[in-house]
């Protein structure tokens, strides 16, 4: 009989060695799913995770993508992975994404077509102030009357949603676009384009900026008495209070950071990748960060990497698609796998398995 | 002589790193009250738990009434005619008590004879209970009957009773002895478990005292002084408080009419309590637990804010104050419950140390943590406390339950507070440990500090405390001075019997 042993505490080799074995796992039972629809696992393997970094033809464009992609991620999924700490659900940064792009693209181009390196800055802050904003319905919601944020943030996205659709036919479209849905190109405005920083790398502010999150982030985890408190609250809720965290506080930092990070990526998509507000801006990176924060550990270091891993996964699916003919639907159950396998193994963290009889015990 | 029911040869348990019983055997008679005794941690608890079926012996049989015993769960144990009250209660409080019965038996009846059932059972056993009360209202000692009942509807030989009076009232003590001795003359025998020796000298047939897994000693608990068994309990004598004669200071700590709603549905609210606390003095609140003691305490630590002017410390009202300014002030708490409350079960002790001791022992600089400092700090209660454990990286659900209550109490005494208010400080702590803890309440005290224990063990409190209260229903009885007082008088403070009637025996 296998039986499970709980740890005294949770083991530090397993913690790093349990994605590697997921994405291991995921490697061979993909493999095998692909060899039953009619792939060779090994091209198809070696077609999402080396080809896009290496291959002779395409890597010179995926390469790029991996940070194009990968950014936006990890600044969202850093953003959510502090609430996930204290216990704060986050669901919607989906919404919150959308609206930072909203009101930031709509502050920098109520000044269009002035010409000022002031812009930019402006519309970082409008975009992070709409995310934030957006993020403080349900934080207010639940710090006054104890509502779910789980749900209310969920639904909230829907509602973003609907307003990008509003706007990108209404206020926000482009004047001189004859008649078409979507806002001026940001992308080519030179007051509000987010370009490169080094070219050909893909990275621009929002990778960036992204980066910074991680390092800040980690150190505020752990070094910083905010950190603490959040991850105290996350741990035992009665033992923050006990300790004088203050309950309504914590949401709201959370939710809130979580917000503007969002609005964040949101205003450097809309000024970079993607280049206007129009209907289908929405990309569900909102929701990808929820894996990569959960694939990360919550950790920032682990959301680093698996930022990069999902960015790799996606860039390597969509080479699969056209390269191989595989259906997309089997590269959205090789991630599905990755994330169960992950969730699956976490499970050797904090216990250990023993062989042998078991018994009733409490 | 009365034949063998239920004979232990050699049983022996071992869990990882520990054995828990070490080849113990003995016998319990037809129709007698046996005691188990034992320090914390003698393996009373492991013991009990293979005679219920919840654990597997590795070695040694056992037999009932002659013939072979090895339950495999505790519903096999309840068939051969064993049952068990435990000590703490596994009741639902939002159903009713005929509800609560069901759900524990194999094929309940249907609700108007089990109610009847229940009426009959607590008559003849002197336990008054209505079957129709839901059981988030009933007191400690109501819910107690409730499992009793629960097992006596089984017709059990062999009960099974784990600490029983630990949430008792003298009084209660008295109702429930009786029962107890009326089973054993309709033949039930009663395994008695428990640590209060007067307890077992006035109730019980024979004792078996176990240490350390092994049975040390057998003895008739009648013919034997409760020094002489506490002696063959702890194998070893232990430093018992100093006496201390205080001439108490200025008054540090002022309640004045604190009047709280409860918390929840199944809470006690606050009602006019009022006292002052003064330098150099320990006050001892007494009381049957949920009467009061939790919520007391979140009102003091300041995790539940109160009204304006009821709390004041060194003259200043604190009473809108949240835990951080209460400590900044020299005022602080160490709740009852250990793991999730006092402490985050799986943070280490560094940063469990962090938690109440912040800003008090410098471990945080504007905004960041000092981790070096916080480990120091950490190192420092373990060493002066005594608490065992492998290093500050350990997680706090790593540690015993005694040792991780001398690191939280420790961590509270070792930042020199002005006022200390503890609730349970000592409550499954073995002896010594016990004993070190009140020590270091007393010397905080004798260094001028005014400290309140909210404990529900009577001898502690006589023992440590200069005047002594009891909580009954959210209110404060008066303060006596602790020589005045006799056992029967805390009994009234404490509420009576809790509107019990005497059990009217053959009613």
């Amino acid at each position: 009989m296998i039986r499970l042993e709980k740890r005294p505490q949770p083991s530090k080799a397993w913690t790093v060695a349990t994605p590697i074995l997921a994405v291991i796992l995921t490697m061979i039972f993909g493999g095998i799913m692909f060899g039953l629809i009619g792939t060779s696992p090994f091209e198809a393997i070696r077609t999402i995770f080396w080809d896009p970094l290496f291959h002779p033809q395409f890597a010179n464009f995926s390469r790029p993508q991996l940070l194009v992609k990968a950014g936006p991620l990890i600044l969202i999924a850093i953003g959510l992975s502090i609430g996930f700490r204290a216990g704060i659900w986050n669901i919607g940064a989906e919404g919150q994404y959308i609206m930072g792009a909203i009101c930031g693209a709509g502050a920098g181009l109520a000044l269009y077509p002035m010409d000022s390196v002031l812009i930019l800055p402006l519309m970082i802050v409008a975009g992070a102030l709409g995310g934030w904003a957006w993020a403080m319905i349900p934080a207010l919601l639940k710090v006054k009357f104890g509502t779910n944020e789980i749900l209310v943030s969920l639904m909230l996205v829907y509602v973003a949603e609907n307003l990008l659709a509003s706007v990108s036919s209404g206020i926000l479209r482009n004047p001189e676009g004859m008649g078409f849905p979507g806002s001026r190109n940001l992308s080519q405005w030179s007051s509000s384009q987010n370009l490169e920083l080094i070219p050909n790398t893909g990275m621009h502010l929002g990778v960036l900026t992204a980066f910074i999150a991680v390092i800040l982030a980690y150190v505020l985890l752990t070094r910083h008495i905010q950190g603490f408190n959040i991850r105290l609250t996350g741990e035992a809720p009665r033992a923050a209070k006990f300790a004088g965290v203050s309950p309504a506080r914590t949401i709201l930092f959370c939710l809130g950071l979580a917000g503007a990070l969002a609005g964040m990526a949101g205003l450097f998509e809309v000024t970079g990748p993607a280049g206007q507000v129009s209907i289908d801006f929405g990309s569900g990176y909102g929701f990808t960060a929820i894996i990569v924060a959960f694939l990360g550990r919550l950790h920032p270091v682990g959301i680093l990497l698996a930022g990069l891993l999902m960015a790799l996964t996606y860039i390597g699916g969509e080479l699969a698609q056209l390269m191989l003919g595989v259906p997309g639907a089997s590269i959205q159950l090789f991630q599905g796998m990755l994330l169960f396998f992950l969730l699956g193994v976490d499970v050797l963290t904090n216990y250990r398995v023993r062989i042998g009889k078991g018994e009733v015990s409490t | 002589m009365p034949d063998d029911l239920l004979r232990l040869s050699g049983l022996t348990k071992a869990y990882p790193g520990v054995v828990a019983n070490d080849d113990v055997s003995f016998d319990i008679r037809e129709g007698e009250i046996h005691a188990l005794l034992g320090e914390n941690g003698a393996g009373k608890s492991t013991l009990v738990k293979m005679i219920y079926g919840l654990v597997k012996p590795d070695k040694g049989s056992m037999t009932l009434r002659g013939a072979p015993y090895a339950p495999s769960e505790p519903s096999a144990a309840r068939k051969s005619g064993v049952a068990m009250v435990f000590q703490h209660f596994s009741l639902f409080d939002a159903l009713d008590v005929a509800e609560n019965v069901a759900l524990g038996m194999e094929n309940p009846p249907p609700r108007r004879d089990l109610a009847k059932q229940i009426r009959e059972v607590s008559e003849t056993y002197g336990l008054p209970l209505d079957p129709s009360r839901t059981v988030g209202t009933l007191s400690a000692g109501e819910r107690q009957r409730v499992e009793i009942i629960r097992c006596l509807l089984q017709d059990p030989k062999l009960l099974i009773m784990d600490e029983p009076t630990s949430v008792l009232t003298p009084q209660e003590v008295e109702i429930l002895f009786q029962t107890l001795r009326k089973l054993k003359s309709e033949g039930t025998a009663i395994l008695y478990i428990s640590h209060k020796l007067e307890e077992i000298r006035a109730l019980c047939d024979h004792a078996t005292i176990l240490r350390l897994g092994k049975k040390v000693a057998t003895c008739t608990p009648s013919e034997t002084t409760a020094r002489a068994m506490a002696e063959m309990m702890i194998g070893s004598s232990f430093a018992s408080p100093a006496a201390k004669h205080t001439t108490p200071g200025e008054v540090l700590l002022r309640v004045d009419n604190l009047t709280m709603p409860a918390p929840g549905a199944f809470g006690t609210p606050l009602r006019g309590i009022s006292f002052e606390l003064r330098a150099g003095e320990v006050l001892g609140f007494g009381g049957v637990a949920g009467n009061g003691q939790d919520e007391l305490l979140l009102a003091l630590s300041g995790e539940r804010t109160t009204k304006r002017g009821t709390i004041w410390v060194k003259g200043a009202d604190i009473s809108r104050d949240g835990p951080i300014d209460r400590r900044a002030a020299g005022f602080l708490t160490a709740p009852e419950e250990r793991l999730g409350h006092a402490a985050a079960p799986n943070m280490s002790l560094t940063e469990n140390a962090v938690l109440t001791a912040g800003r008090r022992q410098h471990l945080v600089k504007k905004g960041f943590i000092n981790w070096g400092r916080a480990d120091r700090f950490a190192e420092d209660v373990i060493k002066r406390f005594d608490v065992r454990t492998p290093g500050t990286h350990v997680a706090a659900r790593a540690l015993s339950g005694g040792n991780l209550q001398k690191f939280v109490i420790g961590r509270e005494v070792a930042q020199d507070p002005d006022i200390l208010v503890v609730n349970q400080p000592t409550w499954g702590v073995d002896a010594a440990a016990a004993a070190a803890i009140r020590q270091a309440l007393l010397d905080l005290a004798s260094k001028g500090a005014a400290i309140l224990v909210v404990s529900q063990d009577l001898d502690e409190l006589l023992e440590i405390s200069d005047r002594f209260g009891a909580l009954n229903e959210g209110r404060l009885s008066a303060l006596k001075p602790v020589v005045d007082l006799n056992m029967e008088e805390i009994g009234l403070m404490m509420g009576g019997a809790h509107d019990m009637e005497v059990a009217h025996v053959d009613a």
